[in-house]
């Protein structure tokens, strides 16, 4: 049987693109506390990468001085992820999130349909001029094949 | 990220190395729009067998490439592929847009291949 595991972090960071790194490093060094597939691990960090990105780029409008905050909570096999930031806001969730929508023309719209295929749920909650919350959920499936040898 | 560019047979060829996210798309797309301009390709080949990342932000200056070799009348095709970025090419869409394959040698088959036909 795997182990269970409940555990919870919470970062802090600056609005810079470095920090990006940082967060999904972060988040797949806390997820590996599970027996995780590394097809499930590269998923994950893609996901934190969009929302994390998503924060500076459009919450902040890429300003390096504002916070992001990042709360990971490990509960059985459930990760749940919170992007939060106090940028802008989304005037339009629903349509922010349709399949190539960007409101910057250098950018494709491919930050949700990441989310979305590689987690379970992605919710989020905005508000203009106060900010954006990104809540994404995914079941960990047991690694069987390490769980066999360890 | 780290970036090697080579070119010949009027082909562009860039090998990426590192992580490939936000913070390394403006060099990416400076560096290659300068090239194709200076080496005078029409043709790019993008090995990524070296990435160990990448995100929406590199798909998205990898597709505006992709518009602009197009608009040129040149070709494209990745190669290095690893399974951790194959689902992203999947679900960017980007596999129905150009070719990749495993090694360059492959990409380069599809590039001559593809120039005699179109000669
Ligand atoms: N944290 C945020 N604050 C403000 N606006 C946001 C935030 N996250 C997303 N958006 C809005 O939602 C749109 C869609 O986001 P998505 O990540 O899908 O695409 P993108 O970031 O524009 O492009 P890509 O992710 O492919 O680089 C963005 O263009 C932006 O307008
Ligand atoms: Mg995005």
């Amino acid at each position: 049987m795997g182990k269970i595991v409940n555990n919870k972090i919470k970062l802090e960071f600056l609005s810079k693109g470095e920090n990006v790194a940082l967060a999904r490093i972060t988040i797949a060094a806390f997820v590996s506390q599970l027996e995780i597939t590394l097809s499930d691990l590269e998923e994950i960090k893609v996901a934190v990468s969009e929302a994390v990105s998503n924060a500076i780029i459009h919450g902040y409008q890429n300003k390096p001085e504002e916070i992001v905050t990042m709360t990971g909570i490990l509960k059985g096999n459930t990760l749940i992820l919170e992007i939060v930031d106090q940028g802008i806001g989304i005037p339009d969730i629903q349509k922010a999130m349709e399949p190539a929508y960007s409101t910057d023309p250098e950018r494709t719209g491919l930050g949700f349909v990441f989310m979305q295929s590689f987690m379970n749920e992605v919710k989020v909650e905005s508000q203009v001029n106060c900010g954006t919350k990104v809540i994404l959920t995914k079941q960990i499936n047991p690694d069987l094949k390490n769980m066999a040898v360890s | 990220m780290s970036l090697i560019l080579n070119s010949k047979k009027n082909t562009l060829i860039i090998r990426v190395r590192g992580d490939f996210d936000l913070v390394s798309v403006h060099e990416f797309r400076e560096k290659i729009d300068q090239s194709l301009e200076e080496t005078m390709s029409q043709n790019l080949l993008l090995d990524l067998s070296e990435i160990t990342f990448i995100d929406s932000s590199g798909i998205g200056v990898i597709l505006g490439r992709y518009r602009k070799v197009k608009a040129n009348h040149g070709q494209m095709v990745i190669c290095g592929t690893q399974p951790a970025i194959e689902k992203i090419f999947k679900v960017s869409g980007i596999i129905s847009l150009m070719p990749i394959c495993s090694t360059e040698k492959e990409a380069w088959k599809l590039l001559e291949q593809n120039t005699f036909k179109g000669a």
